[in-house]
């Protein structure tokens, strides 16, 4: 902290509007208006990018690390166990049953940020099954129809939360637990006795889950068109930063970036294309990825929900409607659990009283907290479902493979549950005592 | 000062005028018959003792409470504020002492939280940063980057921030709630710079300070509240501090000679 002057001068300072009297060196007006203080440690170009960013490691501002390099460990482990882990055709299967899973935890990143939780997600997914299977297949109503009243019972049940949240302050917790039971068993109630339904092997829907794939061509043409997007955007950010009179990527950093997604998005296409190829399901939730960090980051109510997490008077005060914040957001997560049920049943060609059942709910949960959503709330990633799901799937799947029963994977899967929100703790605790709180 | 109507039309400036403002809870007269005229490029200390009524007037004027009786006049029109909302409509802009800033969001989400800056439906980062610079500029603020966490930010300039944030929305008057308390010696000057920059910028300051040595280095004029009355308005350039404390703890409390000591004072500043 500087002080310039020791004495308060009430005449000596500028009129308005005159610029910054303490930018009285050269350089500084040359430099950025955003690089201009003199405690800023100086970063430029390419080794400035990567000193920045080990930096906020170290200070404890993770991000999606931990994650990535437990699942790069998770495979290994599975890969050298059994060696046909890490196969086309296994890693094809691995993405049909990420989706489901992920998508449900997508809406818990969004319950998450804002530092509540929703433990009926496993209901949820399961009642909007049912009422599929009951009105598709019994009632005999259009596919669309019946896919639309999932959808809407799905958002009908968010807005019934968080109305009684907001009305009446009820904890998430309470409200979501008791939803947890209601819905489980008006799930049950719906499908009556015979309890199963199984879905016509031809119909759309169960096509789309299980025989959609997207050609090679497609694939490799969708990866080029991310990429180009990417790099477009980047440099067009770039250059309003520079013309607004900001620091701006260089254009060395920005191919870098470009090129490290290329390889990301390039190698697991080629391996899936080794097999059935990218999944129109897996591709369905990876738009619906992109699209909540996109509505997370960059628009107003991702920014409110975000703020709202953090710190909940400050919202209000900065007029933020924050009432509708918690009604879309507890909409926004029961929508996206009746999608996922809904793309379960599908990929099962059935619908049971076992739908959205035993680990669905925990395993959404913990896919969200294993990505690094923090339980504390204004802090997430819509990519923390993707890779949590993926995360939480890989065990699963690499279990499976190597014939261990449940009993394993619900003890491996807590472990690192547990490894995760530890983690989640001791970076928020040294974020606090690096200032990142 | 007398509550007739012709003292509404007080001196050219005046921004704001209160006129017998009363403000009851129960049984409790939190204010009586208050007065307060604050004018354009002044800064005016609001002091008196705990449950003086400083918070209450404060908060009276920021429309959390309603008056019970009275008149508020802004900007030559009578005005009735209903919700906090419409005074920082009318340009009444109030920093409360808990500031109110989202730690986990950057300095520019802070500034722009609820009126973010957007070209179509996303939001514009590079304008909402530019400008933001540009603001702490003109304040001379010492932020050192607005890309960090506010929880990053010492006491000093998180109130930077906040004061800064209350600028936005182009106020004529800000209320400061007690900014200083609570921070060291460099942030204190630091922002008492910040006062008298927002003096320079034309504004109206309405500054609550429990510690005499911050408003004599910064007011222009103090006005005291004692047990929710007025109890005298002084000219800082020709007051002495002791004068002012006799008037916020009562030890002087003789209304003839204090009020016949208050007008040759007012008068002394109005000319």
């Amino acid at each position: 902290m500087t002080l310039h002057g020791s004495e308060i001068r009430p005449q000596d300072t500028p009129p308005p509007g005159s610029g910054d009297p303490a930018a009285t060196e050269p350089i500084a007006d040359q430099l950025p208006a955003d690089l201009q203080d003199e405690r800023l440690i100086a970063s430029h170009g390419i080794g400035g990018a990567v000193a920045g960013f080990t930096a906020r490691l170290r200070s404890g501002d993770l991000g999606s690390v931990p994650v990535v390099v437990g699942l790069i460990i998770i495979w290994a482990v599975f890969q050298i166990a059994n060696g046909s882990f890490l196969s086309s055709r296994n890693l094809v299967n691995l993405t049909l049953q990420t989706t489901s899973v992920g998508v449900i935890a997508l809406g818990i990143v969004l319950v998450l940020l804002l530092g509540e939780i929703d433990l009926s997600v496993g209901s949820v997914s399961g009642l909007s099954a049912a009422v599929l299977g009951v009105t598709f297949v019994n009632q005999g109503w259009p596919l669309v129809l019946s896919l639309l009243a999932g959808v809407v019972l799905g958002l009908v049940i968010g807005l019934f939360y968080g109305a009684l949240y907001t009305r009446f302050g009820v904890p998430s917790f309470v409200i979501t637990l008791a939803g947890l039971l209601g819905f489980l068993g008006l799930q049950l109630l719906v499908l009556g006795k015979e309890g199963s339904l199984n879905l016509p092997y031809d119909s759309a829907l169960v096509g789309f889950a299980t025989r959609s794939f997207l050609s090679p061509a497609l694939a490799y043409g969708l990866v080029a068109v991310v990429i180009a997007a990417y790099v477009l955007t980047r440099l067009r950010a770039s250059g309003a930063r520079a013309t607004a009179g900001l620091s701006a990527a260089p254009a060395s950093v920005i191919a870098i970036k470009g090129g490290a997604l290329a390889v990301v998005l390039l190698i697991p296409v080629i391996i899936l294309n080794g097999d059935r190829g990218v999944s129109g399901m897996f591709l369905l939730f990876l738009a619906l990825v992109v699209g909540t960090d996109l509505a997370i980051r960059r628009t107003r109510w991702g920014r409110s929900v975000v703020a709202v997490g953090g710190n909940v008077e400050a919202a209000r005060r900065a007029g933020i409607n924050v009432r509708m914040i918690y009604l879309s957001v507890f909409a926004a997560c029961s929508t996206f659990a009746a999608v996922g049920g809904l793309l379960a049943a599908a990929r099962l060609v059935a619908v049971n009283q076992s739908s959205g059942g035993t680990d669905t709910n925990l395993n959404a949960i913990a896919a969200a907290v294993i990505g690094g959503t923090s339980l504390f709330g204004g802090r997430g990633s819509a990519y923390s479902a993707l890779l949590g799901a993926l995360v939480i799937m890989s065990i699963s799947n690499g279990l499976a493979l190597l014939s261990l029963n449940s009993s394993v994977r619900y003890m491996v899967t807590a472990g690192v549950l547990l490894i995760a929100v530890t983690i989640d703790s001791l970076s928020r605790r040294s974020r606090q005592a690096h200032g990142r709180a | 000062m007398t509550v007739t109507p012709t003292s509404l039309d007080v001196g050219t400036g005046t921004v704001l005028t209160l006129r017998g403002i009363s403000k009851r809870f129960g049984a409790v007269q939190a204010l009586k018959n208050i007065e307060l005229d604050v004018r354009a490029g002044e800064v005016l200390a609001l002091v008196g003792d705990n449950g003086a009524g400083k918070s209450t007037l404060v908060k009276t004027i920021a429309g959390v409470y309603t008056a019970d009786d009275g008149i508020m006049v802004f900007d030559g029109q009578e005005v009735r504020v209903g919700s906090p909302a419409e005074a920082q409509q009318l340009g009444i802009a109030t920093v409360f002492q808990d500031l109110a800033l989202c730690d986990n969001l950057d300095v520019v989400a802070n500034l722009y939280l609820g009126r973010e800056l957007r070209t179509g439906s996303l939001l514009d980062e590079v304008e909402m940063e530019r400008s933001s610079w540009e603001l702490l500029r003109q304040l001379s603020a010492k932020i050192p980057s607005v890309r960090i966490p506010v929880a990053s930010l010492s006491g000093g300039q998180r109130q930077t921030v906040a004061i800064a944030r209350s600028l936005l929305g182009q106020p004529k008057v800000v209320m400061l709630d007690e900014p200083t308390a609570a921070l060291g010696v460099a942030q204190t000057a630091e922002v008492l710079n910040l006062v008298e920059r927002l003096r320079e910028r034309g504004l109206a300051v309405i500054l609550i300070s429990h510690n005499m040595a911050d408003v004599m280095a910064v007011a222009d004029r103090v006005a005291v509240l004692r047990l929710g009355r007025n109890n005298g308005v002084f000219t800082v350039s020709d007051t002495k501090t002791q004068d002012i404390i006799a008037a916020i703890t009562g030890a002087t409390d003789n209304a003839v000679s204090e009020r016949a000591a208050r007008r040759t004072r007012q008068e002394g500043s109005a000319s």
